[in-house]
């Protein structure tokens, strides 16, 4: 993750990610050697997508040699103090400074940019140390002095440790890790954890782009259809009404564009089903109200069925422009109400051609213990109620909120 | 609530299509005074131009509509204002009515009908589509059961609860009755329906409770 060293490795040699960095890990708890290991195939292995890697780009970088060259006299400075001064272990460690400080530059100069900008942060507490916000500056400064005293110790340990037992420079490694972690520890978390944010939010931020490319392809479509058929109005307002729909149910309930097949999980989804359906068969828009929800069960389906049925009527007969339907679920009970202000008809001199709305709309409800009233006269549209109890088990009202 | 024969629109849209098409239809019923297509140009201009009834889109390029009510009613309490909009997101719609619009209906809405709601705000009255009436029922619908639990001490229940009838016909509305259907239907007068659904709309702006907002940004975000 650090370098992206591990997936470099597995594209590389056929094994899966995982596998490699648990390697890396438990070799690098082991000996050592694993760290060394990733930060040389850090070095040395191209980042994807350009052809040479941090270790290639070092060498043809003059400059950043010249740079590193420049320490000598540095480390020429440190070698001659520590003689003058019989310090051989200033001498001993001005070696190893040196030859990081170098590496760090070279490094640092042929990095990515993204790689830098990791560097840097992971560079940023050294120099910010001191620079914190003023409410934990009280807590960093304790966590500094003892992450140093630590530190201290365990150098001082290993130090003295030579020409005693095993036990002490081991502890003065172990002082010397946990300073480091005491004072790093709690930075490195943030950063790990922004790291993950980041990454989530890239994702997010790639679907949320996809589905634009969706939308955008789906009302592009509808554009040319209706370009096409420009000169019959009943299409071009059904593809208008279709298109227009999918928006909505895209925007303001955050279902994917294209994603009807499958069952509807509650009233409120089958009602929006009954909505699209009618109007893509029947071309009348079908203006929809739904408040609240539930899940669905036996009762409720017959009650939607029943709905569809009145709304079918009323798209296919009543020669309204709009039919208004409005669902509604209560604590006791769900309604369905499908209005249309067309022809309307005289309820008592039912025409063969119209039982099916009597018979199987007020039967099928009345069989389930749920109650369906047709109201309509010549001229004034047609008004139908259908009402289902609720089943105590599906009591759970307003079950999603959505 | 006598409404002028003739009301002064002032437009606010981003589209200028659709406000030539708005000038077009409403045509000499109303009397169109200026039209902006931004937050702040609208705020100028209405300041200016004192409009009966103002049209304004609940989306602007800079903001909400929202922001326009708000800063319009400061000054000048007597302008009123007519959401129009194609959004259905219900925190957009909650969120223009508590900032004192005295309606909402979508721009599918038509040309009649249009001209009837205008009129209707001019004359102070409250204009719901079936949409916003739905919108209502559930956002009221939502609070008892936090009642319930919260007993808070800002609950008022002449401000937090829809009277019986006001559910009523509030359901109507929602149903596609318009005024004079749902008058009959109860065997009331169109007066005392507009004067319940005027109670409506102020609950729907005076009540404090949080959870009416808290409700439209929750069914957006879950």
């Amino acid at each position: 993750m650090l370098g992206g060293v591990a997936g470099g490795l597995s594209r590389r040699v056929g094994i899966d990610v995982t596998v490699v960095r648990i390697g890396l890990v438990l070799f690098g708890l082991a000996s050592g050697f694993g760290l060394a290991v990733y930060v040389l195939g850090w070095l040395l292995l191209p980042q994807e997508g350009e052809t040479d890697s941090i270790g290639t780009r070092a060498v043809g970088d003059l400059r950043g040699i010249a740079l590193a060259i420049g320490l000598v006299p540095a480390l020429a400075v440190a070698l001659l103090v520590a003689s003058v001064l019989h310090a051989g272990w200033l001498g001993s460690l001005a070696w190893p400074f040196f030859l990081s400080a170098a590496g760090l530059v070279l490094i640092w100069r042929n990095a990515a940019d993204d790689e830098r900008a990791l560097i840097r942060r992971a560079a940023q507490p050294l120099i910010q140390l001191g620079m914190d916000s003023r409410r934990s500056l009280r807590a960093l400064a304790l966590r500094v002095a003892v992450g140093i005293a630590l530190v201290a110790g365990g150098v001082l340990a290993l130090m003295l440790g030579h020409h005693n037992s095993l036990l002490r420079p081991l502890g003065g490694v172990v002082l010397v890790t946990a300073g480091f972690v005491i004072v790093f520890g709690p930075w490195w978390l943030s950063l790990a954890r922004e790291l993950v944010a980041e990454r989530k939010a890239r994702v997010r931020a790639e679907e949320r782009a996809d589905m634009a490319a969706r939308i955008h392809d789906s009302v592009l479509q509808t554009l040319a259809m209706i370009q096409r058929s420009a000169d019959q109005p009943q299409q071009v307002v059904h593809l208008a009404r279709a298109q227009e729909r999918e928006l909505r149910s895209w925007l303001f309930e955050g279902r994917l564009p294209g994603s009807s097949g499958e069952e509807d999980a509650t009233f409120a989804a089958a009602v929006r089903r009954i909505q699209r359906e009618v109007e893509d068969a029947h071309g009348v828009p079908l203006d929809a109200v739904i408040v609240g929800d539930c899940p669905l069960d036996e009762e409720l389906r017959v009650l939607l069925a029943a709905g569809r049925e009145a709304s079918v009527n009323a798209a296919k007969w009543s020669a309204a422009p709009v039919v208004s339907l409005y669902a509604e679920v209560e604590e006791d009970a769900v309604s369905l109400f499908v209005r249309d202000r067309g022809k309307g008809f005289d309820p008592s001199a039912v025409a063969a051609d119209r039982r099916g709305l009597a018979e199987s709309i007020c039967a099928r409800m009345a069989r389930h213990g749920g109650s369906a009233v047709v109201r309509s006269a010549p001229g004034e549209g047609t008004d139908v109620e259908l009402t289902m109890p609720r089943s105590p088990v599906g009591s759970d009202r307003r079950a999603s909120q959505r | 609530m006598s409404s002028p024969a003739r009301p002064r629109v002032f437009l606010v849209d981003d589209h200028q299509l659709f406000r030539a098409g708005v000038r077009g239809e409403l045509g000499d019923a109303v009397e169109v005074v200026g039209e902006a297509d931004d937050v702040a140009p609208a705020i100028e201009l209405i300041g200016e131009r004192l409009p009966d009834v103002v049209l304004l889109d609940v989306h602007l390029p800079s903001g909400g509509g929202q922001a326009v009510v708000e800063a319009v009613k400061v000054h000048h309490p007597q302008v009123r204002f007519l959401a129009l909009s194609v959004s259905d997101a219900p925190e957009d719609v909650i969120g223009v009515i508590r900032a004192g619009a005295r309606g909402y209906v979508t721009k599918t809405i038509s040309t009649a009908e249009l001209i009837d709601a205008v009129q209707r705000v001019a004359g102070g009255d409250a204009v719901f589509s079936s949409r916003l009436a739905g919108f209502v029922l559930d956002a009221f619908a939502a609070l008892p059961a936090d009642v319930e639990v919260g007993a808070s001490p800002s609950f008022d229940p002449e401000l937090d609860q829809l009277s019986p009838r006001e559910r009523e016909v509030l359901r109507l509305i929602a149903r596609g009755y318009s005024y004079k259907e749902l008058a009959r239907e109860l065997s009331i007068s169109t007066k005392t329906v507009e004067s319940h659904v005027s109670a409506v709309l102020r609950k729907l702006q005076l009540s404090s409770r949080h959870q009416l907002t808290r409700w439209a940004t929750e069914r957006r975000l879950v």
